[in-house]
């Protein structure tokens, strides 16, 4: 995997800038809500970070393109939904339904992928410790067990859509699951690691070949955030 | 041996409106009785449709995405025929929804290919379609009118999918057209009559619009084959892809 698979427009460099606007480290990124409205949170890394693994270029317009529209989106069915709840108006509240889950879960799932992705110079890659490490292994049989059927399951999606490694809050144990679009994670399961497997996640870097996309991310995957989560779950 | 020779007649079984007429049934039987599906040939060069599509995402869209379902329909039916000879049914059921998601990708792009021509060429000009556009003018007020209608539902798929033109084909069922999207690789089938088809998969415009997909929607309208689409129409071409066979 190297950088010069990156093919890029003329269009395409002017609009992302000479530069790439950089992003300043912060608070890591979270599923922030100021005054009810959702806002785009802060990456903790910049957008050439990741790089070779993930191109500046995909990590700005996933960030601050597709992110900030699943952002708007969502604000705008909830204000619709406000809007009708005040006016006693259940149906067209009900209507915006799917837009509030496509929007809220796309806000949602972005604020997690950002957070359990790292620099391959600083948390990202490798392999998980401690309890985490030993969960995996009771569970899957092994590290790599589990990282190639979390490839296999990317690979498996037909369309668009997440993979995500889950902790049964009833049992206690690990589990791979899918989810189409934009649908978040819920019910017993709570998401540790999620991998975004729609196009715009690779394609001008990996275009059709998106099982290179899926090895490659594992070196910017950051463990820490992930054993964190499952061990507040 | 059961035979799965023809796709549209397997999709077809799927949906329980399926009107099949025989007369796309146009395929090979090879001594294997599994018919093979190949890549269709474009009309046209990669770089035919620039400005509009560029010629890189012609060439992967056709030459890598499309061979990639074709590779795995063939793949998957082979392994159906397999299973149906050793009558292991439920090997046959665990393998219906790769034959959907291929067998649609295959039709659903041989479709689109053939709705496509050049910018500023005769077959992309709405009047090389008259009925058909009498028609979308009853239907929807006026040519713009159904193009903004047309473009909206396009725009409202969440994830990837494609919208489509359709023609209802159900005897008695009066003709009348309707814009309708499917989900991921979901061709088609049953009574309607694909017209036309745009596909919204993002590996279909990101490397030239970017996140940009408004305007992917607006300027393929430069690209209709208003051709191809009033031939659907009318059901001089079938509307349904013959799929071509090695
Ligand atoms: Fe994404
Ligand atoms: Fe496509």
């Amino acid at each position: 995997m190297s950088s010069t698979l990156l093919r890029t427009t003329p269009a395409l460099r002017t609009a992302l800038g000479a530069s790439g606007a950089v992003r300043r480290a912060g608070a890591m990124a979270s599923t922030s809500f100021v005054r009810g409205k959702a806002t785009l949170p802060e990456l903790s890394y910049d957008y050439g970070a990741l790089e070779p693994h993930i191109s500046g270029k995909i990590m700005e317009l996933h960030h601050a393109k597709h992110h900030q529209t699943y952002v708007n989106g969502l604000n705008s069915a909830l204000q619709t939904i406000a809007e009708a709840e005040s006016k006693g108006d259940f149906t067209k509240a009900a209507t915006v339904a799917p837009l509030l889950n496509f929007h809220g879960g796309g806000h949602i799932n972005h604020s997690l992928f950002w957070e359990n992705l790292a620099p391959a110079s600083r948390d990202g890659g490798g392999q998980p410790d401690g309890a985490l490490k030993k969960a995996i292994d009771s569970d899957f049989g092994s590290f790599d067990t589990f990282r190639s059927q979390m490839n296999t399951a990317l690979a498996g999606i037909q369309g668009s859509g997440w993979a995500w490694l889950v902790k049964d809050k009833a049992s206690g144990t690990l589990g791979l699951v899918t989810r189409a679009n934009q649908d978040p994670v819920s019910g017993p399961c709570v998401p540790l690691l999620g991998i975004d497997a729609w196009e715009h996640a690779y394609y001008l870097q990996y275009q059709n070949r998106k099982a290179e996309y899926f090895d490659a991310i594992w070196n910017v995957v950051n463990w820490k955030t992930v054993a964190t989560r499952f061990e507040k779950a | 041996m059961v035979n799965i020779g023809n796709l549209w007649q397997y999709l077809a079984l799927q949906s329980p409106l399926q009107s099949m007429s025989g007369d796309h049934l146009n395929h090979t039987h090879t001594k294997m009785a599994v018919t093979a599906y190949a890549l269709p040939t474009l009309a046209f060069a990669y770089d035919a449709l620039e400005p509009h599509i560029s010629a890189q995402i012609m060439e992967l869209h056709h030459g890598k995405h499309h061979q990639a379902y074709v590779t795995n329909l063939n793949k998957a039916l082979a392994s159906h025929a397999t299973a149906a000879a050793a009558h292991d049914i439920a090997g046959q059921i665990a393998l219906q929804q790769t034959i959907k998601f291929n067998g649609g990708g295959h039709i659903n792009h041989s479709l689109f290919w053939k709705n496509l021509a050049p910018a500023g060429s005769d077959d992309a000009r709405p009047d090389a379609a008259a009925g058909l556009v009498a028609a979308i003018e009853k239907t929807w007020e006026s040519l713009d009118g159904f193009k903004r209608a047309f473009s909206a539902a396009l725009l409202g798929i969440q994830g990837s999918g494609w919208g489509w033109l359709v023609r209802d084909g159900d005897p008695g069922g009066g003709g009348g057209l309707r814009i309708v999207t499917t989900k991921d690789q979901d061709p088609v089938v049953g009574g309607d009559v694909p017209v036309f088809a745009v596909d919204m998969w993002e590996h279909a415009y990101y490397l030239q619009y970017l996140n940009g997909k408004a305007a992917y929607v607006e300027n393929i309208w430069n690209v209709v084959n208003w051709k191809t689409a009033g031939e659907r129409y009318l059901g001089t071409s079938k509307g349904r892809v013959k799929p071509e066979t090695r």
